[in-house]
């Protein structure tokens, strides 16, 4: 019993890094936004590119999507867009919806 | 049950619920110099780590001054205050020990640094940023003229950036200012073309009949080529004439005279030199500047951890950029956000990310309102140890627009609360 509930805790934590380690990864893909955007999403006051902080997932991913195809225009973002995956995109978008805005 | 597996028992606890477990023992990361890369260092540290990690961050100077956009002071549309930002965030918001001093020497061996002022601190991770070095003597007789006042580089933004433009204001209507470009690589691909736009700005308005002269030692424009060439054609015609193949070699303050290798001498009212640069002197005289012909520092660039010793860091402009990276405020900033995943990664025991990214964009002011930009976007490539920028993607502006002039000044008041915010 006592041997067994150390293992099962053992493998809990080791799930559990991989976990975090995961999320590390997410935060520093995501982190590639903040120059411009602020860190996490959270632009600078009076700031005249949107704030990501808690937009729905979903909106950040479409945007994306559309600079990056060019059916929606712009600066620098269609020629950044054009630089990510979908899973990296769909991978800033969770992280960043997830914040308060 | 005993102590030790109790506290064992709630770290692992503790990880089960997805927060992130203390290091054993408190790690410390010491960051060393408070520019774009070292502030964001430090910052993203602490935020990575979600506080469980001490960072000290040392540096000398009790504010940051922004070196992007300090072109605008020399222009005359902006202040220095307007590129100066406290380093009290970073202490009060993000918990980082701020100690202003400056770093003499490093102990990799004892993961010790010795400060300027007799101290050490010991470290588990070190992240140096430590900019670049102006390498005086590759310029006969620049270093007495700097010295003196007369010839100033007002590359490293400062006091020495009021200074060039206080020369600018005594020069009179008619006279010459010249600017010398050292061959790339150096800091900031587009800042001279940037600084040229700027001062032609001001002669324009304030000095119609006075002449911009850009002596460049590279063999055309290193950034942003055919747009730079459009502005000076268009809006500074009469005003900039830029050479290319200029390779400055000697100055002689004295007669106001700049020597190159192969045409020449020219005579200016102000000279504006800038000499080649290498890797900040505390990378260059702990033997960590083994790349580019020994100027600057070889990295790992998985996660920035130098190549000539453990446990040590280095990001922004003293390292040997990858192809097509330039040296800028934006890819420092880079730089140092997967730097400081790499260290949070590495001390928690983590895998560090296999397939980081990295992305730049560089405005450039043509005048006081009008800016464009060069964007681009860098992957991590296993194969290759290397970042490749990702093809398809980055690219310029059409031309200048006062649209990217808002974006211009946006993109500073975001990165540097980025950096310090």
């Amino acid at each position: 019993m006592h041997r067994m509930g150390l293992t099962l805790l053992l493998l809990t934590a080791t799930a559990a890094s991989a976990q975090d380690a995961a999320a590390l990864q997410a935060r520093s893909l995501a982190a590639s936004c903040a120059a411009c955007h602020g860190t996490l999403g959270h632009g600078v006051e009076g700031s005249v590119v949107p704030p990501l902080a808690g937009r729905p997932a979903l909106q950040i991913d479409e945007q994306m999507k559309s600079f990056r195809s060019g059916s929606r225009v712009g600066t620098v973002m269609p020629q950044i867009a054009k630089g990510y995956s979908d899973a990296q995109i769909e991978q800033i978008a969770r992280l960043l919806a997830k914040e308060q805005p | 049950m005993t102590m030790q597996r109790r506290q064992w028992m709630l770290g692992a606890a503790a990880l089960a619920a997805g927060c992130a477990a203390p290091p054993p023992s408190r790690a410390r990361v010491l960051v060393v110099g408070g520019g774009y890369g070292g502030a964001t260092a430090a910052k993203y540290v602490r935020l990575f780590s979600e506080r469980t990690i001490d960072v000290v961050l040392v540096e000398p100077n009790e504010v940051f001054i922004s070196c992007p956009l300090s072109n605008l002071v020399l222009g005359g549309s902006r202040t220095l205050a307007d590129l100066t930002v406290p380093y009290t965030a970073l202490e009060r918001r993000h918990g980082v020990r701020i100690v202003r001093d400056s770093v003499a020497r490093i102990d990799a061996e004892r993961r010790q640094a010795l400060l300027a002022s007799g101290a050490t601190i010991g470290y588990d991770k070190l992240l140096l940023a430590p900019g670049v070095d102006l390498m005086w003597d590759s310029i006969e007789g620049l270093r007495a003229a700097h010295d003196e006042g007369r010839v100033l580089q007002a590359w490293k933004a400062g006091p020495e950036t009021l200074a060039l433009r206080r020369q600018l204001e005594a020069m009179p209507d008619g006279g010459v200012y010249a600017l010398t470009i050292p061959e790339a690589p150096y800091r900031c691909p587009p800042g001279p073309y940037e600084r040229a736009c700027q001062v032609a700005a001001y002669f324009k308005q304030a000095k119609p009949r006075a002449k911009v002269l850009v002596f460049d030692a590279n063999p055309d424009i290193t950034s942003k080529p055919a747009l730079f060439k459009k502005v000076f054609a268009e809006d500074y015609a009469g005003i900039v004439d830029y050479r290319p193949q200029h390779k400055a070699v000697a100055v002689d303050a004295r007669r106001g005279v700049v020597k190159f290798e192969v045409q020449e001498e020219q005579r200016a009212d102000v000279l504006n030199v800038l000499p080649s640069q290498r890797a900040g002197a505390l990378a260059v005289d702990s033997g960590l500047a083994n790349a580019g012909g020994q100027r600057w520092v070889g990295i790992n660039y998985l996660d920035f951890s130098a190549t000539a010793a453990k446990d040590v860091y280095v990001v922004g402009d003293s390292i040997l950029a990858a192809p097509a990276m330039p040296k800028s405020g934006h890819m420092a900033n880079a730089h140092a956000k997967v730097a400081a995943a790499a260290i949070v990664a590495e001390l928690m025991g983590w895998p560090v990310d296999p397939a980081p990214m990295l992305t730049n964009t560089c405005y450039s002011f043509v005048d006081a309102t009008r800016v464009m930009h060069v964007a681009s976007v860098h992957a991590y490539v296993a194969a290759e140890k290397n970042y490749r920028t990702v093809a398809g993607s980055g690219g310029l502006s059409p031309g200048p627009s006062e649209l990217e002039g808002r974006y211009g000044w946006n993109w500073a008041r975001t990165i540097w609360s980025d950096a310090l915010g």
